[in-house]
C-alpha cells in the first residue's frame, strides 16, 4: 500500500480553486520534489495534507496508509506520522522549546496508545539529535524559535522531524532564507532521517536544494496539477528552461 | 433651599444598612465620629455608577443592585464551616491570620507562630482601646472614593500587622478571607506597616465555605513600606461565582524601597480591585501586575493609580486578562507624574485575550504628567488566540484544547512570572492551570 496518495485532488480557497485535480503517489523509501513556479498550490498541497485550516476540499482525496486522511483533526494527522516542515516556522513566545518538544512529543504517543517519555530518556533523545544538528543547549530554553534565526528555525523543525519519527515528512521551502552553510546543515539533517521505513515530500522552487538533497522522483506544478513528472535529472532540465513552458501546457 | 437627592434604592438600603449596624461596630468617641463623617461622605458621593469616570465600566448601581447587611457574628458552625475552606486556601509555612465573614477568629489563626519582629493585633481591639488616642486614625485614608468612605463607615474587623525596622520574615504572613454567611456583607479593614530596611512577604486570599452564596465582601488594606524595605503582596481572589468583591489597597512607599504588588481575579460575579499606590520616596521601585481569569458572566475590574510623588523611582504594570463566555474584564491604569518627579520611568503594558465573541475587555491607560524629564510608556492590546500558532501547534500533534492552554499559559505567564515567591508563584500558575482544564 502507498504511504500518501493524493488523487485528483481540487482545493478552494474561499472562491478561487488552487489545486485543480492534482495526483501524486508516495512511497515509503522515496524521496519526492515538488517543484513549480510560484502560486502554482505547491504549499496549499503541503497545508492540506496538514490539515491547516481555511482549505475547502471540493473534489478527490488523499489517504495516508490507506485511510482517509482529510477525515482527521491536524493533530491525529501529526500523531498517525504526518510531519510538515514549515516554510515560516512561528515563534512562540513564553512557550520554552523544550517544553513544547516534549508536551508534543508526548501527546502524539499518548494519541498512539503508547506510553510518554521519562525525562531522562527525553532529555537524552533531545540532546542527542539537538547536537547532530549543531543546535546549542541554550537555544532549547527559549521560546520557540524567539530570535532565532532563519537558519536557526529550519534546524528547529528538522529538530521536531529527527525527535518524532514521522512517516511522511513535507518539506516546504526549506531552502527559503538559508544561505549555503545552513543549507547544507539542514539538508544534512534531513538525509540523516532518509529510510527505507519513511517517505519524503520536498517542496522548493529552485534546484539548489536538490543538489544537497536528492530525489528519486520530480514533479513539476503549474496551475494547481502536476504537468510533468520524472527522474532527479528533470530538476536539472527545469534549472536550464525555466517554467515559462509548463504555462502553456497547464 | 432644600435640593432632593434622588437616590437609588441601594443606596437607601446602604444607609440604613450603616443604621442597624452602627450598635456593633467597635470603637467610640472620636471613631464614631469618623465612621459618621465617613458615611456622610459615602452619602454625597453616593453608589458609584457609569458616569463617574473612576468607575466607568463598573456601574455598581446597575451591578451591585442591593447592599446586604452585615454577617452575623459567626457562630460554632460557620467557624466548622471556615475551617473546611481553609484546608484548600492556606499555604503551608505561612503565618495565617483568618478573618470568617469579616471578623477575626483567633482559634483559626496562627498567633503564635509569629517571627520575632511583626505584631499583630485586630482593628477591634484597637478601634475599642479608648486609651489610644490615635485609634480614629485607621479609619481614614488619603483616598477620596466612595467605596472607602463606606469601607471606612462599616469596618467591623481586621488585622494591624506591624513589621519592625531591619526585620527580615522568612514566612509569609496571610491574611484569609472566609465567607461562610450568605446573602451578607462583610466589611474589613487592615493596616500593614513594613518598618524600615525590613523584608516581609503578604499574601491575601479571599475564599468561600462550600455553601456560601450571593455574599458582598469589601475590603480596604492601608499599606506604609519604609524606607530601604521590600514588600511582596499577592492577592488571590477565589470568592464564590454569584458574590460581589470590592477591594482597595491604599500604599504608600518610602525612599529605596520595593514592592511587588500581584493580584490574581478568577472568583466573584463582580469584583473590583482598585490600588492606589504612591511613591513618596525617591529611588524606589513598584512592579504592579496582575492577571484576570473571568468567565461566565463575570465581571473584574483592576484599577491601578499610580502616583509617582518624587524624583528617580520606577514602576512597572503588566496585567493580563483572559476572559470567556460573557465574561467582562476592565483594567484602568493611571500613571502620574508630579511636577518635579523628575526621572520617572513608568511603564504599563495590559493585554487581553478573548476566548468567546461576547466577552469584553474595557482597557483604560491614562497618563498624567507634569515633569519634563521621565520616561513614561503605555500598551494595550486585545483579540483572540493566534490561528496561525494554534495550527502550528497542532500540527505537531497537540488537541485543541491543549493547544490553546499552552498558549494561554504563555500569555500569562510573562504576569505570574514576576511573583519572587517560588511557592506562590507556583500556586498562581496551578490555579491558571485548573482555570484552563475546567474550560475544557
Amino acid at each position: 500500500m502507498p504511504l500518501l496518495e493524493v488523487k485528483n485532488l481540487q482545493v478552494r480557497v474561499e472562491d478561487r480553486e488552487i489545486l485543480h485535480g492534482l495526483t501524486l503517489t508516495v512511497n515509503v523509501g522515496e524521496i519526492h520534489a515538488i517543484m513549480g513556479p510560484n502560486g502554482s498550490g505547491k504549499s496549499t498541497l503541503s497545508h492540506v495534507i496538514a490539515g491547516k485550516p481555511g482549505y475547502e476540499v471540493t473534489g478527490g482525496e488523499v489517504l495516508f496508509k490507506g485511510e482517509d486522511l482529510l477525515a482527521m483533526a491536524p493533530d491525529e494527522r501529526a500523531a498517525k506520522g504526518v510531519f510538515l516542515a514549515f516554510q515560516y516556522p512561528v515563534e512562540i513566545p513564553g512557550v520554552a522549546t523544550m517544553t513544547f518538544l516534549r508536551t508534543a512529543l508526548n501527546a502524539q504517543r499518548k494519541a498512539r496508545g503508547e506510553s510518554e517519555y521519562s525525562t531522562p530518556d527525553f532529555l537524552r533523545k533531545v540532546r542527542e539529535v539537538a547536537k547532530s544538528l549543531n543546535i546549542p543547549q541554550d537555544m532549547l530554553k527559549r521560546g520557540v524559535n524567539v530570535g532565532f534565526s532563519g537558519g536557526e528555525k529550519k534546524r528547529n523543525e528538522i529538530l521536531q522531524m529527527a525527535l518524532f519519527e514521522p512517516s511522511l515528512c513535507i518539506l516546504d521551502e526549506m531552502d527559503s532564507g538559508l544561505d549555503i552553510d545552513a543549507l547544507r546543515i539542514a539538508a544534512d539533517g534531513v538525509n540523516a532521517l532518509r529510510s527505507p521505513d519513511r517517505g519524503m515530500v520536498v517542496i522548493t522552487h529552485y534546484q539548489r536544494l536538490l543538489n544537497y538533497i536528492v530525489p528519486d522522483f520530480v514533479h513539476v506544478m503549474s496551475r494547481g496539477r502536476v504537468v510533468k513528472s520524472g527522474g532527479k535529472d528533470l530538476a536539472l532540465e527545469l534549472e536550464e528552461s525555466g517554467y515559462a513552458q509548463f504555462d502553456d501546457a497547464a | 433651599m432644600n435640593v432632593a437627592v434622588v437616590k437609588t434604592g441601594t443606596e437607601r438600603r446602604l444607609s440604613d444598612v450603616f443604621a442597624l449596624a452602627r450598635g456593633r461596630l467597635p470603637g467610640d468617641g472620636r471613631v464614631a465620629e469618623v465612621r459618621q463623617a465617613a458615611i456622610e461622605a459615602y452619602e454625597r458621593l453616593g453608589l458609584p455608577h457609569r458616569r463617574i469616570e473612576e468607575w466607568k465600566y463598573t456601574d455598581l448601581r446597575a451591578l451591585m443592585r442591593e447592599v446586604l447587611p452585615l454577617a452575623p457574628m459567626p457562630d460554632a458552625a460557620a467557624l466548622a464551616r471556615a475551617r473546611e475552606a481553609l484546608s484548600s486556601v492556606a499555604m503551608a509555612g505561612a503565618q495565617k491570620l483568618v478573618l470568617v465573614d469579616g471578623v477575626f477568629v483567633p482559634e483559626l489563626s496562627d498567633l503564635g507562630a509569629s517571627e520575632q519582629g511583626v505584631s499583630v493585633r485586630t482593628l477591634r481591639e484597637i478601634l475599642d482601646n479608648a486609651g489610644n488616642a490615635a485609634r480614629a486614625d485607621l479609619l481614614l485614608s488619603e483616598a477620596s472614593d466612595a467605596m472607602i468612605s463606606l469601607n471606612a463607615a462599616m469596618a467591623a474587623d481586621g488585622v494591624v500587622i506591624s513589621v519592625a525596622d531591619g526585620a527580615e520574615l522568612k514566612t509569609p504572613i496571610h491574611i484569609v478571607h472566609v465567607a461562610v454567611a450568605s446573602q451578607a456583607s462583610a466589611f474589613t479593614r487592615s493596616h500593614v506597616r513594613i518598618g524600615n530596611g525590613a523584608r516581609a512577604t503578604l499574601v491575601e486570599s479571599f475564599a468561600a465555605a462550600g455553601a456560601a452564596r450571593g455574599y458582598q465582601a469589601h475590603d480596604a488594606v492601608v499599606v506604609s513600606v519604609g524606607d530601604q524595605a521590600e514588600l511582596e503582596h499577592v492577592r488571590l481572589m477565589a470568592d464564590a461565582s454569584d458574590a460581589v468583591n470590592i477591594t482597595s489597597d491604599i500604599i504608600t512607599i518610602g525612599a529605596r524601597s520595593k514592592l511587588n504588588l500581584f493580584n490574581m481575579t478568577r472568583g466573584g460575579a463582580v469584583s473590583r480591585f482598585q490600588g492606589f499606590i504612591k511613591m513618596a520616596g525617591e529611588g524606589s521601585e513598584l512592579s504592579a501586575n496582575g492577571v484576570n481569569l473571568l468567565k461566565g458572566t463575570q465581571h473584574g475590574d483592576t484599577t491601578l493609580v499610580v502616583d509617582h510623588a518624587v524624583p528617580h523611582c520606577t514602576s512597572r504594570e503588566i496585567f493580563r486578562a483572559v476572559l470567556d463566555d460573557r465574561a467582562h474584564s476592565v483594567f484602568q491604569g493611571r500613571i502620574i507624574v508630579r511636577p518635579g518627579a523628575q526621572k520617572t520611568d513608568g511603564k504599563m503594558m495590559t493585554r487581553a485575550l478573548l476566548l468567546s465573541d461576547e466577552s469584553e475587555a474595557d482597557n483604560k491607560p491614562e497618563l498624567e504628567i507634569f515633569a519634563d524629564d521621565v520616561t513614561c510608556g503605555h500598551g494595550a492590546t486585545s483579540g483572540a488566540l493566534d490561528e496561525t500558532l494554534l495550527f502550528y501547534l497542532r500540527a505537531r500533534g497537540l488537541s485543541e484544547k491543549e493547544a490553546q492552554a499552552l498558549l494561554i499559559q504563555a500569555f500569562l505567564g510573562e504576569a505570574i512570572e514576576q511573583i519572587g515567591n517560588d511557592e506562590l508563584r507556583e500556586f498562581a500558575s496551578s490555579v491558571a492551570q485548573h482555570w484552563l482544564e475546567a474550560r475544557a
